[in-house]
Formats: structure tokens, C-alpha cells, sequence
């Protein structure tokens, strides 16, 4: 059992491996992160915004909606945390 | 369990940075426009404040300052605000988040109105974030007993 589960390692660690030769570059301009939004966010965020720091507009602004699932995420874990822990007199 | 070793340089220490710990925490939420920072930053400094409390003192101080009920209430008021304000922009017409439409209870023009509902948005992250720190610390730490069960069991916290 231990060894199917070395060789089930190697090989889909190899794959992924190989697959990351097809990754574009560390920073190149012309991968697809670069060349679909991130121009508008650029030239656009602070016109739009009248934020100046552009992490702030994406975060909370064009990607709001991610944002309040962060943030609902840590209210859960809170909520998990004291529902499992907390005691509750009888 | 944190038990309480009266130590005056810890406790005067951590006497004077606790209130510049949470300055610094809000002008973190505050200043998360123009610098790098925003709500979750600013929330967890605002909690390691309240935890640094407890590490210094004991969780009796901290619960002290912060009660459980007080703390539950930041808790689910962040979230309220964030998904609230979605909701208001719905109400004025808008789609939810799009916080251009506040422009018609903010009285400033709607590329601007757009910041403050940035801001408005960050207060509620750094809510939840700093609640969710104190509770799950203040729980992990007391096991979730109360004062009076860690009493009978001789731990003096």
C-alpha cells in the first residue's frame, strides 16, 4: 500500500512537473494575467475610483464580491472556533 | 492556560504600546487608500493588541476590556456592514457592491462616492478580522471555560 502510494506521488508530482514548462514566465508582459485586466486596472483604477493605491481599488472595489466571502470565511472560522470550544453551563 | 506571573516590566511595557498599537491599527484601516493596509491588516494589529493583553496580564484583563458579549457584536456587525452596504446600493438602483450609487445618500460626486464605500467596507473587514482574533484566542487559550469552572479545577489565570 505504501509503495502504490509513493508511486501515485512521483507520478502526478512528475506531471505537474512537466505541466509547469508550459507556465509563462515569472513577470512576462504578454501572459494572459498580464494582457486581460490588469491594463484596465492600471490606466483606469484611480479615475474610477479616486483610489491611489490599486491594491485597495481591486480588493474592494472590482473584486468586492470576493472580499465579503474572505470576510465571511473568518466569521465562520470564529463562529466553528466557539461553537467547538466554548463551553456552555448547563 | 495562561497563568499570571506578575512581571512590572512586561506589564508597564505593555501598558504604553497597547494604545499606540491600536492607533497605529486604525490609522492602518484609515490610511489603507494611500499606503499599503486596508481592513484585514488593520484588524488583526487591533487584535494582537487585545492578545498582547493577555499574554502580559491574563485573559481576565483582556476579557475586562473587551467583553465576550462586546466582541461577538464587532463579530457579526463587520459583516453586516460590508453585505449592507451591497444591499443599500441595491436599494438605490444599483447592482450590489457598486458603491457609485451611494453618491444619492453621500452627498460627493460618484467617482468619489466610490472610495467611501471602500472605506465604509474596510471598517467592516477590520471588525470581523479583530473579533474573530480576540475569540479564537480567548477560546484556544481558556479551553472555552468559564472563570468560575477554571477556578474549581485550581488554575488561577
Amino acid at each position: 500500500m505504501k509503495l502504490i502510494g509513493m508511486m501515485m506521488v512521483i507520478i502526478v508530482g512528475g506531471l505537474l512537473i512537466v505541466a509547469s514548462e508550459d507556465m509563462p514566465d515569472w513577470g512576462d508582459p504578454g501572459s494572459p494575467a498580464s494582457i486581460h485586466v490588469s491594463p484596465r486596472y492600471i490606466e483606469k483604477s484611480e479615475a474610477e475610483t479616486s483610489v491611489p493605491n490599486m491594491v485597495t481599488a481591486v480588493l474592494a472595489d472590482y473584486r468586492g464580491y470576493d472580499t465579503l466571502g474572505e470576510t465571511a470565511v473568518i466569521f465562520t472560522a470564529g463562529v466553528c472556533c466557539v461553537l467547538l470550544l466554548r463551553r456552555y453551563r448547563k | 492556560m495562561i497563568e499570571r506571573i506578575e512581571d512590572v516590566i512586561i506589564e508597564t511595557l505593555c501598558r504604553f504600546l497597547v494604545p499606540f498599537m491600536q492607533l497605529f491599527a486604525l490609522y492602518v484601516v484609515a490610511h489603507g487608500h494611500y499606503s499599503p493596509g486596508g481592513g484585514f491588516q488593520g484588524g488583526c494589529i487591533m487584535g494582537a493588541s487585545f492578545i498582547l493583553i493577555c499574554v502580559a496580564y491574563d485573559i481576565e484583563e483582556a476579557k475586562r476590556r473587551m467583553t465576550e458579549n462586546l466582541n461577538t457584536i464587532f463579530c457579526s456587525v463587520g459583516v453586516i456592514l460590508f453585505a449592507g452596504t451591497g444591499l443599500v446600493s441595491i436599494a438605490l438602483g444599483g447592482n450590489y457592491l457598486d458603491y457609485s450609487f451611494l453618491h444619492k445618500i453621500i452627498p460627493v460626486d460618484p467617482v468619489s462616492v466610490r472610495s467611501h464605500g471602500i472605506l465604509i467596507i474596510e471598517i467592516g473587514v477590520g471588525f470581523t478580522v479583530m473579533a474573530v482574533m480576540i475569540s479564537i484566542f480567548l477560546n484556544v487559550a481558556s479551553k472555552g471555560k468559564h472563570e468560575d469552572e477554571l477556578k474549581q479545577d485550581g488554575i488561577h489565570y
